[in-house]
């Protein structure tokens, strides 16, 4: 188990419960009542320390990881799962994972940022920041399941869109703009959960849609803590303060009706219990499908750009 | 269903064009030079069972392997090329198609067939390369036109099976505009919202890979595949440099982004059939057991990575 600044009072508990299960194992003492006493305090101790999480510790939780990532929610949510790969003009970016599934008898396109789960891994992924590649891939393939009208579905995490030379001489804005403009017409359902990080426009280059809900330990803003951090207060050092200014947890996009829901985590995150969240985040995706196949093609998209041109706060002098 | 009733009229696996793989004759691979028996061979697929090279097969090992048995049976299988512009190089284009013929008992370098691949019905074209290297000229698109018309017709998902060297220049600016009738019809298929899979095998070269075959909703290749626009000799001699290793081979060719995945010959019919259900309405698959995508939370680290 990893356990977080925050969750260290916590790290004690455990140290402490499995000394005694050793003890316990020797045969010598029963242990039975300390341990049910031990679990106990983990238990009201988890509740403390989870109900009243600030700004900056859901960002770290965010990150926590032991998080599941896309291609997790994809094995739990999915029957069948085929990747698909390439934008069919440069490259295959691994930081961005798309395919061919189907969630109960329904076929889906589901695209994800996916990070490593290794060193390795976290290399190949490119740590969950795409490329423009990545973004006309699932473009492509957005285009294909409008084609054969199968609803698309995108799980958002990524610290951001990778800020790379290459990234600009390719294109990077052009592509999350094309996303964007072409997102907003698209006729099929589109639903968006942000999984983990949702860091500006490279998590909005497959972000826009009829439905966006939030996992409750995630966040979602114009820019990253530190990042923020670094540019107005000229350190790395106030990221607490920028996480708390920003306003970027699930609970305040959905107050600021920025997104259309919160999903509920296990209480100490979703990677405690990994697959009661997936279980979670299929109800919301079979829900929401439901939900926006009532409507009309031209129903739908007019509710799409609807919900995104009423965001905006402003006085009128 | 119309098509269905079809299929049980005539059922011509074509079993004369069939590679011949005389018992205990011996097969040694290009690859890794292992000597196996051909029956070896034939039983796994056509890879050689050491080092899994993918040997080169025709049109008609492709629908034994794809379609369940006795499911399916030829289409357009009576056109032929002639000769039309009057072309002679080392010898008369007209002669270069009798003797192709009567090489291959192919009447020129794709064959169509209808069936069913794990009971879902699939149009499927494939080329021969063993015809005139696989060229494509006014008969290859035709017989590509005509299938898309009847995949319309149907209703039904169409694969082609690319193995060529390119347009056939025997038939000059004809086989040229191959490229654009094609090209041009895969539009109407695409109109009609019916899935087009375009199945890259070795060697896609030339006009074909500059049309129908990068044209797929999904484009998948087996592995090792040589797939390209200009031959990689060609290219040498123009760029006078040493092409880097793996140019223009079908794992190349999906890390540029060219290719949806690639296939084991071994996979191919159930990976289609995945597809298919897929691309379908209402897919379901009960009782399959699952591809493992991840284990206890996390990823499957990728074997090649
Ligand atoms: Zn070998």
């Amino acid at each position: 188990m990893v356990f977080l600044e925050f969750e260290k009072p916590l790290e004690n508990l455990y140290e402490q419960l499995e000394k005694i299960k050793e003890v316990g194992e020797k045969g010598d003492v029963d242990v039975s009542a300390a341990i049910v006493d031990l679990e106990n305090k983990i238990k009201l101790r988890r509740k403390e320390i989870y109900t009243n999480l600030s700004g900056w510790q859901k960002v770290q939780l965010s990150r926590h990881p032991e998080r599941p990532y896309s291609l997790y929610y994809i094995d739990q949510i999915c029957k069948k799962f085929i990747e698909l790969h390439g934008d069919r003009r440069a490259g295959d970016d691994k930081a961005i994972v798309a395919g061919i599934g189907s969630i109960d008898y329904q076929t889906v396109m589901i695209i994800g940022h996916q990070k490593g789960v290794n060193t390795k891994m976290r290399q190949y992924r490119n740590f969950g920041m795409a490329n423009p590649e990545g973004y006309r891939k699932a473009l492509r393939l957005m285009k294909t399941a409008e084609r054969f009208g199968f609803p698309i579905v995108c799980l958002i995490d990524t610290p951001g869109a990778f800020p790379g030379l290459e990234a600009e001489e390719r294109g990077q804005a052009e592509a999350i703009a094309r996303n964007l403009f072409e997102m907003a017409q698209l006729t099929v359902p589109i639903i968006c959960i942000v999984i983990g990080e949702g860091a500006s426009g490279g998590a909005l280059g497959i972000g826009l849609g009829d439905r966006t809900y939030m996992l409750e330990n995630t966040w979602f803003s114009v820019i990253s803590p530190e990042n923020c951090s670094t540019i107005l207060w000229r350190t790395w050092d106030y990221k607490e303060q920028a996480a708390e200014a920003l306003k970027l947890t699930a609970e305040h996009m959905h107050n600021f009706g920025l997104v259309d829901g919160i999903i509920k985590e296990p209480l100490g995150g979703a990677h405690t219990f990994p697959e009661e969240t997936a279980k979670a985040v299929k109800r919301y995706i079979v829900k929401a499908i439901s939900e926006i196949k009532q409507l009309s093609t031209e129903q739908m998209i007019h509710q799409r750009i609807e919900k995104y041109s009423n965001m905006g706060q402003y006085d009128t002098v | 269903m119309g098509w269905f009733k079809r299929l049980k009229e005539g059922i011509s696996t074509g079993t004369n064009s069939k590679m011949e793989t005389p018992e205990g004759l011996w097969y040694q691979c290009d690859e890794c030079k292992t000597t196996t028996t051909q029956k070896e061979v034939k039983e796994n697929l056509y890879k050689c069972p050491n080092c899994n090279r993918h040997t080169r097969i025709g049109s008609h090992e492709y629908f034994e392997i794809l379609f369940d048995e006795d499911s399916y049976h030829e289409l357009f299988g009576n056109l032929v090329s002639k000769d039309f512009i009057g072309f002679t190089d080392l010898k008369p284009y007209h002669e270069r198609l009798t003797a192709a013929r009567e090489k291959t008992n192919l009447n020129d370098a794709i064959t169509v067939a209808v069936g069913l691949v794990d009971k879902k019905p699939l149009v499927v074209s494939a080329m021969d390369f063993t015809f005139i290297g696989g060229s494509m000229g006014s008969v290859v698109g035709e017989k590509i036109a005509m299938s898309i018309d009847y995949c319309i017709k149907e209703h039904l998902p169409l694969m082609i099976i690319s193995k060529s060297g390119g347009a056939r220049m025997m038939e000059s600016a004809f086989s040229l505009m191959q490229m654009a009738k094609t090209s041009a019809k895969l539009t109407l298929l695409a109109k009609a919202k019916l899935p087009f899979l375009s199945f890259l095998t070795d060697p896609t070269t030339g006009g074909v890979t500059a049309s129908y075959a990068m044209l797929g909703d999904i484009n998948f290749s087996e592995p090792n595949a040589l797939i390209g626009f200009a031959g990689p000799r060609i290219i040498k001699e123009t760029i006078k440099k040493e092409l880097p290793e793996g140019f223009q081979r079908a794992e190349f060719l999906l890390d540029k982004g060219f290719l949806d995945f690639i296939v084991d010959r071994a996979d191919l019919r159930k990976t289609v059939g995945d597809l298919l259900k897929l691309f379908d309405d209402k897919p379901t698959f009960e009782g399959e057991k699952k591809d493992v995508i991840a284990i206890n939370g996390r990823e499957v680290p990728n074997v090649n990575v």
